[in-house]
């Protein structure tokens, strides 16, 4: 009995000891961060010291005032003051944690002169990011949840980053104010990194601020926090931070692969190309609802289906709009009409569809301007 | 029939058309422990999914409906229907009143309930499924995203807030009204005074949730924009409205709770409550504060500075008169002639864990701290320490303390002392873990994590099942003392315990008080 107790015990004490076993607040790397730590830490203790100076006069009393050791009952019920002293001396404790607080959050809510603006939308169940600025070709991209389906259903192993890692991470320079301006699209999301401290409501229609300079490069991870529909779990943030030179030359690289998808979107592309870049955009946009083979499952089955298969512009209109009332959403705003135009020619071509259509991304542009 | 006094009806009429007041507090408390039972077993659904991180037992969107009915019924469903049938059965006998001051209406207001919450768990069976958008319900996840059965839900909270609204009612008339001569506000029992402020506060904000949930309908059916920016509405603003009544919502539940905690401490303490005037000060304090504090909820949806520092300062003072109570509660033990029965260690027990459930509500109120706590575990711990171990552990030592009374009858104590250890033991294992993972980063209402929370979900996993399990004892034990348990026959059932439900006779009869009693000494003294 006695190892089996013994044996128990160990079992719940073991996760605290484990090393990978988070159990308080990081105080990550910004200056926000640790100071937010700080206060953290000053009023959990100031509340330690009361806890532990009120539960042992409990403890004693319950020690001490037993009737089964015979202690009889005073019967006092009131003292003015002691009653006075312990309405005051809390109050003049909370004005001591008060000071602190309030310097923290006017810190907090300096967001001015930042050298880089992000505009970041929530969407079900991803983020979009776009950098704003005010010269050279815009760059604005979608993060997604990289974990397979496989991972989640536990029919592959899990990563190290399993939930925490996206295909596209928010790419922002070190040492650099940088200012996020948060919105969401559909439902109310929270754009949340612990180790950067920021959290902040996106909410559709509304634009929050929240800022941050990071002085050490690195990757550092988080997730949507508010409450966002069946896919809430599975929208992380990650934000990579680079130093100044590494994130120039990224933008670069980014504003040059924006140019050609431009430029792209004015050719005729091959229909294998199509193809390609179709799967691409299926298996990020579309997989999780209408499966790996087009079989269906939240969503509608894609092979065979008489929408896909049938007249092209209420296709596209079903990919553009979305289905109101149901988990189909607009992907009108998500998707460049090069993309747009090699999903709908992969779905009419793909898992036995067959249909022979090609749709280029001249064609998208067309049906969308009329 | 004349003067004769008459027993209760015989068969289920007794039961449908009873304006009895101990009847229909009985109905309340059963029905509110089967919902306490049905709640319960949403979030073992929830805690067997997060057992493991990966998917392995039910759907995300079936995830979000758990937490969803989970939160509904345990708020709405258990705890404020338990507490009300507390009220029924107590509040007449404290005060010399021959039953309640509205005894139709009392009837109605029970009998609306269950046909609500049948309605709001049908909808687990509707096309698109039950609610999933959070007890908290916020636009526009409930409204333009949400499923077809958002219209029941609706019309669930509606009849709900009715219920509500005509329960207090009938408290305040009756307190105001029906007290015997003598007993005059300042010596009514504590439970009493929680229960007619939580009245007053169930009158204020109930009509402001309707308020809320007519205008979702509104969005949904009839064209508006309440909560649309895209028609000039706000979707912040239904956080607004939602707080407005969350927020006194929350001491709605714990004030009676704090009420019952103060008859019973010194009834096995065997000494009068520390501080009668200052409790009662305290509870007004709280309800007042209760009505400027409600944005505290809301501190990363980009209020303006001033707005978080007004409301941080406001929510920081809770804790004086909150302060105050433990404080009282704890002079009141402090050299009296204690002993341990399962009502005196359901109330340690609620004093202890309650107190930690404070302190991290004081961290909460600190709005930078917030920016990292808002929406995590952390606060999931929080508040379960608050309403589990705050108003269920209070709730279930009523039940041991009164049921005696009640039916003539002795629980069986050591079934008693052993659901105390059970619950005690397996509600920390489940909830002081979610204090780690919380401040470590995971979000609440997620049904799969990272791995590096794994460990600590296990653990709390494996305490709900425990806690879970232990509430079955309680129901045994609750009807072995029904059926089987020793009579007991003593007016006074506890020898420490004060106040005049002690002075009629054990089982309590039919009818109490028809003629008022004699108000023997201020509360406060013995």
């Amino acid at each position: 009995m006695g190892k089996v107790f013994s044996g128990a015990i160990l079992t719940f004490l073991a996760p605290l000891a484990a090393a990978q076993n988070q159990v308080n607040m990081s105080p990550g790397v910004t200056e926000i961060g640790a100071d937010i730590f700080e206060l953290h830490m000053l009023i959990m203790w100031i509340c330690v010291v009361i806890g532990v100076a009120v539960f042992a006069v409990m403890f004693y009393s319950i020690y001490a005032h037993r009737k089964s050791k015979g202690h009889q009952a005073s019967q006092f019920h009131e003292s003015t003051k002691v009653e006075v002293a312990w309405t005051v001396v809390p109050f003049l404790i909370l004005i001591a944690m008060a000071v602190p607080a309030t310097s923290t959050l006017l810190e907090v809510y300096d967001n001015d002169e930042a050298e880089l603006d992000i505009l970041i939308t929530g969407y079900q169940w991803k983020w979009k990011y776009e950098y704003l600025e005010e010269s050279g070709e815009p760059v604005a991209f979608f993060s997604n949840l990289a974990t397979s389906q496989e991972e989640i259903y536990n029919t592959d192993k899990k990563g190290d980053n399993y939930l925490l890692e996206v295909d596209e991470p928010l790419v922002i320079p070190t040492n650099t104010k940088v200012r996020f301006l948060i919105t969401a699209n559909d439902v109310i999301h929270s754009w949340w990194v612990p180790e950067i401290a920021v959290k902040r409501d996106a909410i559709p229609g509304f634009i929050n601020e929240a800022w941050t300079r990071v002085p050490e490069e690195g990757i550092y991870r988080g997730q949507c926090t508010e409450l966002c529909g069946s896919y809430h779990g599975f929208m992380p943030v990650v934000v990579h931070a680079v130093p100044r030179g590494e994130f120039d030359a990224w933008m670069a690289a980014k504003r040059g692969a924006a140019v050609a998808q431009t430029q792209l979107a004015m050719q005729t592309l091959s229909v294998d190309d199509l193809m390609d870049q179709g799967k691409a955009v299926y298996d990020s946009a579309c997989l999780a609802c209408h499966g790996a083979q087009g079989q269906g499952g939240i969503g509608n089955a894609i092979a065979g289906s008489a929408v896909v298969m049938g007249d092209l512009s209420s296709h596209m209109a079903v990919v553009a709009k979305g289905v109101s009332g149901t988990a189909m959403q607009a992907f009108g705003g998500q998707l460049n009409d090069v993309e747009m135009a090699a999903v709908l020619t992969y779905q009419r071509n793909a898992f036995g569809n067959n249909t022979g259509d090609v749709v280029q991304p001249g064609d998208v542009t067309g049906m969308k301007n009329g | 029939m004349g003067a004769h006094h008459h027993g209760p009806a015989q068969g289920i009429s007794r039961w449908l058309f009873t304006t009895n007041h101990k009847d229909i507090g009985t109905m309340y408390l059963w029905f509110s422990f089967a919902m306490f039972l049905l709640g319960g077993f949403f979030a073992m659904v929830i805690r067997a999914e997060l057992f493991q991180p990966g998917m392995q037992l039910v759907e995300p969107g079936f995830f979000n409906q758990m937490t969803t009915l989970h939160g509904l019924v345990m708020v709405f469903g258990a705890i404020m229907p338990s507490f009300v049938g507390l009220a029924n059965w107590l509040i007449p006998m404290m005060i010399g009143a021959p039953d309640m001051a509205l005894p139709r209406m009392n009837n109605w207001s029970f009998w609306i309930l269950p046909p609500a919450f049948l309605m709001l768990a049908s909808t687990l069976f509707m096309e698109g499924g039950a609610p999933a958008f959070g007890w908290t319900f916020y636009a526009p996840l409930s409204t333009t995203y949400a499923a077809p059965s958002v219209t029941f839900f609706i019309f669930a909270i509606h009849i709900l807030g009715v219920s509500s609204i005509m329960g207090s009612i009938n408290i305040i008339a009756t307190v105001m009204n029906m007290r015997a001569p003598g007993m005059t506000y300042m010596k009514m029992p504590l439970f009493v005074w929680t229960w007619l402020i939580t009245a007053f506060l169930l009158v204020a904000v109930m009509p402001v949730l309707a308020g809320a949930v007519t205008m979702m309908l509104m969005d949904i059916h009839f064209g508006t924009s309440f909560f649309s920016a895209a028609g000039g509405g706000d979707p912040v603003l239904f956080q607004h409205i939602f707080w407005f009544f969350g927020h006194p919502e929350v001491y709605i539940i714990i004030l009676p709770a704090f009420g019952v905690v103060s008859q019973i401490i010194p009834a096995f303490s065997r000494k009068p409550l520390f501080g009668y005037a200052s409790m009662v000060y305290a509870t007004a304090s709280i309800a007042f504060l209760s009505f400027i504090v409600w944005a505290h909820h809301m501190y990363t949806v980009g209020m303006p500075i001033a707005g978080e520092l007004f409301f941080m300062y406001a929510t920081m003072l809770i804790a004086v008169p909150t302060g105050v109570k433990v404080f009282n509660w704890i002079s009141t033990m402090w050299r009296g002639a204690l002993s341990f029965e399962t009502p005196m260690l359901f109330c340690i027990g609620f004093l202890i864990l309650f107190t930690l459930g404070g302190f991290t509500g004081l961290m909460l109120s600190i709005a930078p701290a917030d920016f990292q706590y808002h929406d995590t575990y952390f606060v999931v711990a929080h508040f379960h320490y608050v309403m589990v171990a705050g108003a269920v552990f209070s709730m279930t030592a009523a039940i041991y303390y009164w049921l005696p009374k009640w039916c003539g009858r002795m629980y069986s104590e050591a079934m008693g002392k052993t659901h105390f250890w059970i619950s005690f033991i397996g509600f920390n294992i489940t909830f002081f873990p979610q204090h780690f993972v919380g401040l470590a980063g995971m979000p609440r209402r997620i049904p799969d994590y990272a791995l590096q929370f794994a460990d600590f979900n296990m653990m709390s996993s494996i305490g709900a099942f425990i806690y879970g399990a232990s509430q079955l004892l309680f129901l045994y034990n609750v009807i072995a003392t029904i059926v089987a348990g020793k009579p007991v026959s003593d007016e006074k059932v506890w020898d420490g315990a004060e106040g005049l439900e002690w002075t009629v006779p054990t089982p309590a009869p039919y009818h109490t008080f028809e003629e008022p009693p004699a108000v023997p000494k201020p509360a406060g003294t013995i």
